[in-house]
């Protein structure tokens, strides 16, 4: 990047329509594609824009997450001085650990903004799955002399809103001015939709937090960018590759579904932007004889005796003898025994299907199995 | 000043493998893959690791550069801790009298220096040729308990092989009493592993013998053991049961591989206790297209495959076209077979392409012995439509 930044990541504001998959774990540990974590994708982003400090920001039921990250050597984010740091919350004398949004859980983190080196601060979130280089953005952001800027993607004027995931839209001026913004509309004629991912100076961060803070405002767009408008240059930015929201259960085998397109998958796991991803030291997949797998993606360990179409097998996935997966995203150490049948389902971590047992979804509401279950 | 370390192993990478032929030409055989996504050296780096040996000197010198890059500072194999770590150590030049290895006690001879900085009561020296899995600390402990000079790991191998080996003859309490390299009529079946635990003090005394010795070939087990023995220092042997294999030889690695597709594999790699640690690369799962058909196979993450792979192991990145089809063959990194080609009875190395409709190998004939292996060198490309017969070596020469 032209100029160096540091990042923030708040990867645990609550998604309730994830429903169990969030029940033990932040969206920002939520498994996908069959080995990626969703904090993968913007921890890999901002690496890969030459960002070498980030701090995350974590609030609530953050262990997996913090079990994920580790020191961050994965990201190649563990250097001296530098990397990567995790902001817990009880970190402030007033913050009593669950934010009431985003401008709160930046103020409580005030300290890791002050302390960095850098002068830029690039802020992204966990809430949708995209590869993007922010180098682009800087340049956009020094060059139209913004005061922010705001990433945002293009979306069809029949997009369905989900309120309970905060949806974000921007109506733009010509010259890519953000002139007003609406949150949540019913009915909107707008399409850029926000990713909730900003450039800002962190001086101007700083200032703007405390300053939307001390008036009792907490919501990022909602307050701190709409409150600003007139004043300050607020500027947006097009990502124009794939987007995968996770806003529901639903959109979160949709996803997952989309990585079967081999163009997806390629922009989403492009080799120069690599998605980078805690390594475990996992034995390769193996077929049996019996095994029949089509348009599947299947992660080391797996052991496949049945068949598998048209579905996702994260790390070390048995499918016994005879059972038969279809349309179904089955997540790490899933045992799936023989003779069993499985569609449209989300199998979280550990779950255990029994012999000869049947478990039929819908595609419009795949049905979820929370962690270790039995079916 | 390094803390004293009991224990120090060395383990011995330089070696050609000249028998692995063109899979040796740009790198040195303990970097060769096997099973998909390991190298021969994750074995005794990983068992380093699980014995509780966190010291591990890596003497290279044949074309050491894929091994170096590999092994970084050890961290993945856990052995990037305060006071130990992989070391790779290459020969180096004192003033004017800077030398290759000239055997593997040479190899040793000429890190003296770098082992006395431990100060060690043990010396372990390992060779990173073998697949095996086994914890050192139990061969330490024999050697301690018998108060040995040096202590030889052993295993039973059938008695109509055992020529090939080093073969050691023992008493009742595993004393070597004689030992025989390639004998024509063996007296024992206990073949030497190439795995010695030292006592450090005595083989620095006999490396220095060995090392103003004008005849000596400056070789372990044709001149370090012969003059210990000869020197009535106590030898034992310690009796290894796992399964420990040679991959010296291109059917040797082709077997090993193919063991690893039996109903019940001779080494168990999902053993969570004895995970065999390897560098893990960033890649997605593999694919599966619809069209495809993998059977009796293992694969590696980042493959894409719209073809057919049968009886064969994939490492990560391989790609295998629509209507190609992969049968009884080892496939390394990155490697492409392009739309119909058809391998069988193959080793591929990395980065190959193999065109469009070529020819490669013979279907396997399982009731010969003898398998003629197609090997193609790293980096080389088969023309479309090519022909490449059973048992042909592919690389840039030929």
């Amino acid at each position: 990047m032209i100029r160096e930044a540091f990042g923030i990541i708040y990867p645990d504001l609550e998604i309730p329509n994830l429903r169990e998959l969030v029940e033990e774990r932040t969206v920002g540990a939520l498994p996908i594609g069959g080995k990626y974590r969703t904090i993968d994708f913007p921890l890999s982003n901002m690496v890969n824009s030459d960002i070498r400090s980030v701090g995350v920001i974590v609030s609530r039921k953050y262990n997996s997450l913090m079990d994920h990250l580790g020191s961050g050597k994965a990201w190649d984010l563990s250097g001296k001085n530098e990397g990567l740091f995790i902001l817990t919350p009880y970190s402030l004398r007033e913050n009593p650990g669950v934010y009431r949004g985003m401008v709160e859980a930046l103020r409580s983190s005030l300290n890791f903004v002050r302390k960095a080196r850098q002068e830029y601060c690039v802020i992204a979130g966990a809430m949708s799955i995209y590869n993007f280089n922010y180098s682009s953005m800087m340049r956009f952001h020094l060059e139209s002399e913004a005061d922010i800027t705001a990433l945002y993607h293009e979306v069809d004027t029949d997009y369905s809103v989900d309120e309970q995931s905060l949806e974000v839209f921007f109506e733009l001026s010509d010259d890519a001015r953000i002139r007003s913004i609406e949150v949540n509309p019913t009915l909107t004629t707008l399409t850029a939709h926000s990713l909730k991912s900003y450039i800002i100076r962190k001086d101007i961060l700083i200032n703007l937090v405390e300053e939307c803070y001390a008036k009792g405002e907490y919501k990022f767009s909602e307050n701190l960018l709409r409150n600003n408008l007139d004043r300050l240059r607020i500027m947006a930015y097009e990502h124009k590759g794939y987007v995968g929201p996770l806003k529901s259960v639903q959109s979160y085998f949709d996803l997952n579904m989309a990585l079967l397109d081999p163009k997806v998958r390629e922009e989403l796991f492009q080799e120069k932007n690599r998605i980078f991803t805690k390594a475990k030291d996992s034995v390769p997949a193996k077929y049996y004889n019996s095994a029949d797998v089509k348009g599947s993606l299947i992660a080391n360990e797996c052991i496949i005796e049945g068949s598998v179409e048209n579905s996702i097998l994260f790390r070390n996935v048995h499918v016994g003898r005879g059972a038969k997966v279809k349309n179904s995203i089955l997540l790490p150490s899933v045992d799936v025994r023989e003779g069993a049948e499985l569609e449209y389902v989300i199998l979280d971590k550990g779950v255990n299907v029994k012999r000869k047992s049947r478990l039929i979804g819908n595609e419009n509401y795949p049905i979820v199995v929370g962690k270790g279950g039995t079916v | 000043m390094q803390s004293k370390k009991k224990t120090v192993a060395m383990l011995l990478a330089g070696g050609q493998g000249s028998r692995l032929g063109v899979l040796t030409a740009e790198k040195a055989k303990p970097a060769v893959s096997y099973g998909g996504k390991y190298r021969i050296i994750d074995f005794p780096l990983s068992n380093c690791a699980y014995s509780g040996i966190d010291t591990v000197g890596v003497m290279t010198q044949y074309r050491p550069l894929a091994l170096n890059t590999y092994i970084g500072t050890g961290s993945a194999w856990n052995l990037d801790t305060l006071s130990g770590g992989a070391y790779v150590l290459p020969p180096y030049s004192v003033g004017e009298s800077g030398e290759w290895y000239s055997g593997t006690a040479n190899a040793i001879y000429q890190n003296i220096g770098f082992i006395e900085q431990f100060n060690p009561d043990y010396l372990l020296v390992l060779s990173g040729d073998h697949i095996y899995k086994m914890n050192y600390k139990w061969l330490l402990s024999a050697h301690q308990e018998k108060g040995a000079a040096a202590t030889i790991a052993v295993i039973p191998v059938p008695i109509e092989e055992a020529s090939r080996f080093g073969i050691m003859n023992t008493d009742a309490d595993l004393r070597i009493i004689d030992f025989e390299e390639k004998p024509e009529n063996p007296k024992s079946n206990l073949a030497s592993m190439g795995v010695y635990a030292f006592d450090w003090k005595v083989l620095r005394k006999y490396l220095s013998a060995d090392d103003i010795n004008p005849d000596s070939d400056n070789d372990f087990g044709k001149n370090i053991i012969p003059a210990m023995f000869a020197g009535k220092e106590k030898l034992y042997a310690y009796e290894y049961g796992g399964y420990w294999k040679d991959v010296g030889t291109i059917q040797s690695l082709w077997e090993a591989n193919m063991e690893l597709l039996t109903e019940d594999p001779p080494i168990n790699l999902y053993d969570e206790g004895w995970r065999i640690f390897s560098r893990n690369p960033n890649d997605p799962p593999h694919f599966v297209d619809k069209g495809a058909r993998v059977t009796n196979s293992m694969i590696c993450e980042g493959c894409n495959i719209y073809g057919t792979v049968q009886n064969s192991l994939l490492s990560p990145g391989v790609v295998v076209e629509k209507g190609a089809v992969v049968r009884d063959s080892v496939i390394m990194d990155d490697t492409r077979i392009c739309a119909d080609a058809v391998v069988d009875m193959s080793i591929i190395d990395e980065e190959v392409t193999v065109g469009k409709g070529a020819l490669v190998g013979e279907p396997n004939d399982p009731d010969k012995s003898e398998k003629e292996i197609v090997v193609i060198a790293r980096g080389m490309e088969i023309a479309p439509g090519e022909i490449v017969p059973a048992g042909k070596e592919v690389c840039h020469d030929s």
